[in-house]
């Protein structure tokens, strides 16, 4: 129960904090002192009392658009499991439910995206529907490597691995999906390479250009989703990553959250390190990471 | 015995449904009223009968002599047929109430009712088919069925487009029809007769023939990749009610065959599964590929429906791989997945067929970039539309989701979790899954974008509006389903069970309990998602926020002057995805020449024509005409020189078979 409740709490609270580390990591690299921890949280909070507008060309699809995004996020993100401890929900084959649900949201976003009747909004959803094209089945070649390795169709076992040791003829694949599934990591979360977060230069933007229209807490609720979004897929890479634990259980929290940290930093200096692909080459480097999951999957099938 | 009385009597409740309105006069709508009443009372017969069928534990049939040589009359009715049957009942009842509003016979008096009578004979002739249990009656319901669907989709034969598409259709299935002749043919050489009985004796390279030609024969109408190029143009050209009948139930008269047939043989060969996997993946990713680049509404449908095609076929194929091994858990899990998407997409395409009529019927085209801005006109349509696209896209909460879940866990099983060995590389169905869904999205997102959001391309969408209660009811029904399904799968899938158990030759056992789980959590999880959605809607439009919402025009980015014709239209929303399966699509960009200095009125088109009819069949057709025309000589256009040569066919036959 207390795991459920922590779970939760992790999952509401923890999210945007990422988003500011990782900005902090990126304000760092450039040698300024950056926005504070929380800024993302205050975004949030001021978007929050601020009033919304809408264009005249948008029908209920506009305003259902975030609405869904961060009912399925969360519901995504209580499939996902923490660390060493369990998700609160998890059945045989809830990772095909994972997988939809972030279908479901890319298809409302797209949607509200094409209501305003902007040729800039309907440039970034063309784009965020392409792009899905290589890294949902990237992700799914990594779906059959941890069912393969772990036995199991349901994701809590699946990343918790093997209930003996990893035998040594894992270790190839899943380095393969690990790179593979942090190249999809980057794409869905609208980060450096693929996508640039800070700006709404709408001729090269994904998923901020998706957004323009909206205001007010509508797009409060966009902040908040995409950070969640941002939390669930690294915490699915963590356990490809890392999959340590402590003997003891309190201890497992803190280290899940110290791990998540350093997921995040790792993201923030990938996006110093690199600058933003040109827009024509981004297919290749999600066909990269398509090709990586295929390789771990062929290495573990041979 | 009963059960069968009942189909028999929907059976010809169908088919006199329509031929009755020849009795009033063209321009009275009496008939098509009386020919929905016969429609209804056809399908309340028919779902009684099948469901008498499916509360007893076996199948009825009924074998009695008929003047025909070497067969009987014989049909059966089990609980594959009756999985079959329900969608033969149900959607084209639907389609006659949405004729009323769709198709009035009081605007239509030239052509009405030949609709009705040829729209009725099809329904009745795929009863017929499901039921056959003689190849002899089946091939004559099947050639029923292909002539009745031609003369209901070409009832606008004024136009050069409808005969033209027609044309294309005939020769595709009477193709089809040969290969099937051919597959009763050896059926009954090897058999001894023409029941379709189950092969007792075991020969596996008389078996895999009969499967190619199965698979071709039927590939035909159902649509497989590369012989799917009838379907396009027949569907659009079609009035929508009977597109969304051959749609939804005549291509599964085509899966129902393989399924059949495959139910016949003792065992099975690996790469039977092995080829329908590698079929099913080509003909769904090229499907929905197709499907991206066109811009007329029906024939994004029509793409569509191959997609799905493509995952019924994956998913049977899934199937006979489980056979292969002997495993029951994958053969019912993904064989239950298959029949389950049957059911699911003859739902959510005939309401999606449907809608596409009520959005012609408002705006006059079908070219969706002369639409957009109808969902402001016609919001019901609309939100019928969203969750038809839902659910084909196979998103929670609605049923297309369902199925396709158990086609991917069947593909995740054969990875034969736990053990070393896989069974070979059959798992990479999943990755072809996982392909079709996004391309799913991107195409309906495209539609619902066009069609329904943003601005008003054109002024013929000025007086749309939502259409008549009789179109919106079967369509508010079928939403329903839609629902139902996506929240209680476990009802439909019980009767489904008992299908799948037929097909594998082993009576009454249980889905595996773990999936039985899974689906009750699925539901619970579908119906969370449902509330929590709509609750923070109502949180959102009750102006929880004190402040009041502002409305002004969509941002331009500071360009102040722009223009309807500036939205993102269809073709450029799917352009990165065409361009990048440029090598399959092969989409045609007649670009304007313009002269540097003095720039002339030119014009852009693009589209994306279908790579296998034009590049490939038509050009072989044309170069046959080119190069035998001395075969001419035979065709004299005297019925008499024709039964001459059949005189000498059977005379010479009756030489070379002594």
């Amino acid at each position: 129960m207390i795991e459920i409740a922590l779970h939760v709490l992790l999952l509401l609270v923890m999210p945007p904090f990422l988003l500011g580390v990782i900005n902090k990591t990126k304000a760092w690299f450039g040698g300024r002192k950056g926005v504070p921890f929380l800024q993302v949280y205050y975004d949030i909070f001021k978007l929050f009392r601020k009033g919304m507008v809408f264009s005249v060309t948008t029908t209920w699809i506009f305003r259902v658009g975030p609405l869904v995004t961060i009912t399925v996020l969360l519901i995504a993100g209580l499939l996902i499991p923490m660390g060493s401890f369990n998700a609160p929900i998890s059945f045989t084959g809830d990772l095909i439910l994972f997988a939809y649900l972030f279908g479901l949201s890319r298809f409302f976003t797209t949607a509200a995206a094409l209501d305003t009747g902007s040729s800039f909004e309907g440039m970034g959803a063309a784009r965020e529907v392409t792009f899905a094209c290589f890294s949902e089945p990237a992700l799914f070649f990594a779906f059959l490597v941890l069912a393969k390795i772990s036995g199991t169709l349901s994701l809590t076992p699946m990343l918790h691995g093997p209930l003996n040791e990893y035998s040594a003829i894992v270790a190839a694949p899943l380095v393969l999906i690990a790179i593979g599934v942090f190249i999809v990591l980057l794409a869905e979360s609208c980060r450096i390479p693929v996508d640039d977060p800070n700006t709404h230069l709408e001729l090269t933007m994904i998923h901020e250009v998706m957004v323009l229209d909206h205001s007010g807490p509508l797009f409060g609720v966009i902040t908040y989703a995409s950070s969640i979004k941002l939390f669930v897929l690294s915490a699915l890479l963590l356990h490809i990553m890392l999959p340590f634990q402590l003997d003891q259980v309190w201890l497992n929290w803190i280290l899940f959250v110290v791990e998540m940290v350093g997921i995040a930093v790792i993201i923030g200096v990938t996006e110093s390190v690199m600058a933003r692909l040109q827009l024509l080459h981004i297919p290749y480097l999600l066909i990269s990471a398509l090709l990586f999951c295929a390789f771990g999957f062929i290495l573990l099938i041979r | 015995m009963l059960s069968i009385f009942l189909v028999f009597g929907a059976i010809f409740l169908f088919c006199i449904s329509g031929l009755q309105a020849y009795l009033f006069s063209p321009q009275s709508q009496t008939g098509q009223k009386i020919t929905v009443v016969l429609m209804m009372l056809g399908a309340f017969a028919g779902i009684s009968g099948v469901a008498l069928v499916i509360a007893s534990p076996d199948a009825v049939s009924m074998n009695i002599p008929w003047t025909l040589p070497w067969s009987r009359f014989s049909v059966k009715i089990d609980h594959l047929g009756c999985v079959f049957l329900l969608p033969v009942f149900i959607v084209p009842a639907l389609g006659s109430i949405y004729a009323i509003g769709y198709w009035n016979q009081k605007l239509h008096p030239e052509n009405g009712q030949r609709l009705g009578a040829f729209f009725g004979l099809l329904a009745g002739s795929m009863a017929l088919l499901v039921i056959a249990h003689d190849s002899v009656l089946f091939m004559i319901a099947w050639e029923v069925m292909a002539i009745s669907a031609f003369f209901a989709a070409t009832v606008e034969d004024d136009s050069l487009q409808v005969r033209h598409a027609g044309l294309v259709y005939l020769i595709a299935t009477h193709i089809g029809t040969m290969f099937l002749l051919a597959m009763f043919a050896l059926w009954r050489y090897t058999t001894g007769s023409f029941e379709l009985n189950p092969m007792q004796s075991d020969s596996s390279a008389v078996a895999g023939t009969l499967f190619i030609l199965a698979v071709i024969g039927f590939g035909f109408k159902a649509g497989l990749m590369p012989l799917h190029v009838w379907l396009p143009g027949a569907h659009a050209n079609a009035p929508s009610h009977v597109s969304a009948v051959m749609s939804a139930v005549m291509l599964k008269m085509g899966i129902y065959g393989i399924v059949r047939m495959t139910s016949l043989f003792p065992s099975v060969e690996l790469w039977w599964g092995g080829m329908l996997v590698i079929i099913g993946a080509v003909t769904g990713i090229a499907g929905i590929a197709f499907a991206i680049g066109q811009q007329d509404i029906k024939r994004i449908l029509a793409y569509s429906s191959i997609e799905n095609i493509g995952i019924i076929l994956l998913g049977l194929g899934c199937a006979l791989v489980g056979k292969y091994y002997g495993s029951v858990s994958i053969m019912a899990i993904a064989l239950g997945g298959t029949l389950l998407h049957v059911w699911n997409h003859s739902i959510f395409k005939s309401l999606l067929f449907m809608n596409a009529g009520a959005v012609i019927h408002a705006v006059h085209s079908r070219d969706i970039e002369m639409m957009g801005g109808l969902g402001k006109r016609m919001p019901l349509t609309m939100l019928l539309f969203v969750t038809g696209a839902v659910a084909i896209c196979a998103l929670p909460p609605l049923n297309g989701f369902i199925s396709e879940w158990l086609i991917y866990i069947g593909f995740f099983q054969t990875l034969d979790v736990g053990n070393t060995r896989s069974f070979t590389a059959i798992p990479l169905g999943v990755v072809a899954l996982a392909a079709i869904g996004p391309l799913a999205i991107a195409c309906f997102v495209k539609m619902l974008g066009t069609v329904f959001l943003g601005n008003e391309r054109s002024s013929g969408s000025g007086h749309a509006h939502d259409p008549s209660l009789s179109m919106l009811i079967p369509m508010s029904a079928l939403v329903a389903l839609c629902l139902f399904i996506g929240l209680f799968p476990i009802i439909p899938l019980n009767i489904i069970r008992n299908a799948v158990f037929v097909w594998i030759g082993q009576s009454a056992l249980e889905l595996p309990l773990s999936m039985t789980i899974s689906l009750g959590w699925i539901s619970w999880i579908s119906a969370a998602l449902l509330l929590s959605a709509a609750g923070l809607l109502l949180l959102f439009k009750n102006k929880l926020w004190r402040k009041t919402d502002k409305k002004i025009e969509t941002w331009s980015c500071g360009y102040s002057a722009p223009t309807r014709k500036m939205q993102y239209s269809g073709s450029s929303f799917g352009d990165s995805i065409v361009k990048l399966l440029r090598f399959m699509l092969q989409p045609s960009d007649h670009e304007p020449k313009n002269s540097l200095y003095f720039p002339k009125k030119s014009s852009f088109k693009t589209g994306v024509p279908d790579t296998v009819l034009d590049k490939l069949v038509l050009p072989v057709f044309h170069l046959a005409g080119h190069y035998f025309p001395m075969v001419r000589v035979f065709q004299r256009g005297h019925i008499h020189m024709y039964v001459l040569y059949i005189l000498i066919i059977v005379l010479v036959l009756f030489v070379l078979g002594r």
